[in-house]
């Protein structure tokens, strides 16, 4: 008989997200790694400014709030002093890759020891629903009322493709959150991602494409429909790196 | 080791924070303060320590933001344009009351300025330095061998009150040379419970924070840290007198200013002007009561500042209306000379 059971990787106060929000669903699954993997009691987290910045209260495990678009930095410093401490950041995509960005690149150049979890859903969330560094071509938010006009603004970033072109990093992968076996497979990116870090192996982030139902102006079911018309299209999910594949 | 050896100012202080056991430092290139990162490159691999040149003066900040986390001793330095990058992570510090310690060997600014020394990060260093309601312990060395003493110092206290000790030294103190002895080592080490470093499944999860979205949270936070300010306040203040017995005239400088002004003060003491210094050494908490105190005698103060005049503020506010307080400066990287001091000396004792 299988019980279904709360990880012990997470406290018990209660999520703030909207409904629909797949940031709950991605909490779960990293909490459920760190049960599986024993590794609760030496794990620092990183919260990010963003929608998920009390993840701090939700993860059982020794937390630290950092600046915006810092986490990479904090998460740095936590793991050359402890590095037998287990360090993730959980960030979104403004965090990520647009006011974070020198800290992402670098701390995969560096092949830092330490796992990110990248939220990409496309905008804004705490903020009400702004333009984010990822939002898609004609995508409308608050900041782009007329749709992201690419050629006032530029073009999204493709965080993974971007990355792949380091020599640092060791395991790059994109997956979603949109279907029971999208996340399937977003647990088994997750858990080997923090498996590269008990084994030594360095930089590893998993951008998780999620959904927004609020910002995005839709109900939660065709949200996740959304993401399979518009957002896999534009980030297609996979492995972009992987230093240790068939070896 | 009561051996003197001859260093630069920022040797100085990257050995003092190797005894004061400080293992972790985070840095990036810039001028006048680059041997510091030269020395822990050296250094740091040899001992286990941590040696990492950051991308930017932020991501450094930020390093030490997670190391100060897990409960250890780490710190950074920087110039002032990169002193101005950090004030972010300086105030996330303040607000998660972690310690650390942050050398400034001020360059003349504002923006990229220049690379010649100046103390016109004066207001940043001691108002706070960033957003927010907060201090920072501040620490002006007047010799190599106080580069090395307050750095040792700056740990204990940022240790002692879970808060950012800045070294607010200048290019010359930086770069001149001087014998000095390192005979330190580190103090007691201090309680940190609140550190992230795992919860080993045997504690609650430890939070490190400056996030209170409650406002009655924050103000309590802010009321509380306030309050330890007064204690630093009324313990830790530090400063030199120097011929103020009979001083008539007080003149108030620190760091390289207050060298030279040893000097102009020598020479009005050979002409029989009655003129003494108060050097303040912690310009956070400024020496207040001990100026307030010289200003019940001394009829005139002159400030001498590498700037346009910014403690000066602080100086008029402790001689409250009692005596005129003037200002002696240069600014833009230029030094008073001593003849320029000695010739506020005279005009105040005309």
């Amino acid at each position: 008989m299988v019980v279904f059971d709360k990880p012990h990787a997470l406290t018990d106060v209660p999520l703030h997200y909207c409904p629909g929000c797949t940031h709950g669903i991605v909490h779960r699954l990293v909490a459920e790694v760190m049960d599986e993997l024993g590794i609760e009691g030496r794990t620092i987290g990183v919260a990010p400014v963003g929608c998920s910045v009390m993840a701090y209260d939700y993860f059982n495990c020794d937390m630290v709030e950092a600046a915006h678009g810092r986490a990479p930095a904090v998460a740095t410093g936590i793991k050359r002093s402890d590095p037998d401490n287990i360090v993730f950041t959980y960030q979104g995509d403004g965090d990520l890759a647009s006011i974070g960005m020198a800290e992402t690149v670098h701390s995969a150049a560096r092949n830092e020891n330490i796992t990110i979890i990248f939220i990409n859903n496309a905008i804004y969330g705490m903020t009400g629903g702004q333009m984010a560094p990822t939002s898609l071509p004609g995508q409308v938010t608050q900041t782009s009322p007329y749709g992201r006009d690419t050629a006032q603004c530029g073009f999204p970033i493709k965080v993974c493709e971007m990355l792949s072109q380091l020599d640092g990093p060791e395991y790059l992968e994109r997956v979603a959150v949109n279907n029971v076996k999208n996340v399937k497979n977003a647990k088994k990116a997750i858990k080997k991602a923090f498996e590269n870090q008990v084994n030594g192996k360095g930089f590893s982030l998993i951008e998780v494409i999620s959904s927004c139902p609020t910002n995005w102006g839709m109900t939660p079911k065709r949200a996740l429909e959304w993401i399979d018309e518009k957002m896999i299209p534009y980030y297609p999910l996979g492995v972009y790196k992987d230093r240790s594949a068939g070896k | 080791m009561a051996d003197k050896v001859l260093m630069k100012g920022n040797e100085a202080i990257a050995e003092a924070a190797i005894l004061a056991g400080c293992r972790h430092y985070f840095g990036y290139p810039i001028t006048p303060q680059t041997e510091i990162a030269a020395y822990m490159a050296k250094r740091m691999p040899k001992i286990g320590g941590t040696f990492l040149q950051a991308e930017s003066e932020i991501a450094a900040i930020n390093m030490v933001y997670g190391v100060s986390a897990t409960g250890k001793r780490v710190m950074t330095s920087s110039s002032s344009p990169g002193i101005s990058l950090k004030g972010e992570g300086i105030s996330y510090l303040a607000g998660a009351d972690l310690p650390a310690l942050v050398v400034n060997v001020q360059r003349g600014g504002p923006g990229l300025g220049g690379i010649q020394p100046s103390q016109s990060d004066y207001f940043q260093a001691t108002k706070g330095g960033a957003h927010g309601d907060f201090h920072m312990l501040v620490l002006a060395p007047a010799s190599v061998q106080e580069m090395a003493e307050l750095t040792v110092k700056g740990f204990d206290l940022a240790d002692k009150y879970r808060m950012t000790a800045m070294i607010l030294a200048d290019g010359t103190m930086g770069q001149m040379m001087e014998p000095v002895s390192l005979d330190f080592a580190a103090g007691e080490p201090v309680e940190k419970p609140w550190a992230v470093t795992g919860t080993k499944m045997a504690r609650p999860h430890n939070i490190v924070n400056s996030l209170f979205l409650k406002p009655e949270a924050l103000e309590k936070t802010n009321f509380e840290r306030f309050e330890r300010y007064e204690r630093i306040k009324e313990t830790e203040v530090m400063y030199e007198e120097y011929m103020m017995e009979d001083a008539e005239i007080c003149v108030v400088a620190f760091g390289i200013a207050s060298r030279v002004s040893k000097n102009a003060i020598n020479e009005a003491r050979a002409q029989g002007i009655k003129v003494g210094l108060i050097r303040p050494i912690t310009l956070w908490p400024f020496p207040e009561k001990a100026i307030a105190k010289a200003a019940e005698k001394c009829k005139k103060f002159i400030s001498v500042e590498l700037s346009m005049g910014q403690m000066i503020e602080d100086v008029r506010l402790a001689v409250n209306g009692k005596a005129p307080v003037t200002l002696c400066n240069r600014t833009g990287g230029m030094i008073p000379a001593p003849e320029q001091v000695l010739a506020a000396i005279t005009d105040a004792a005309k």
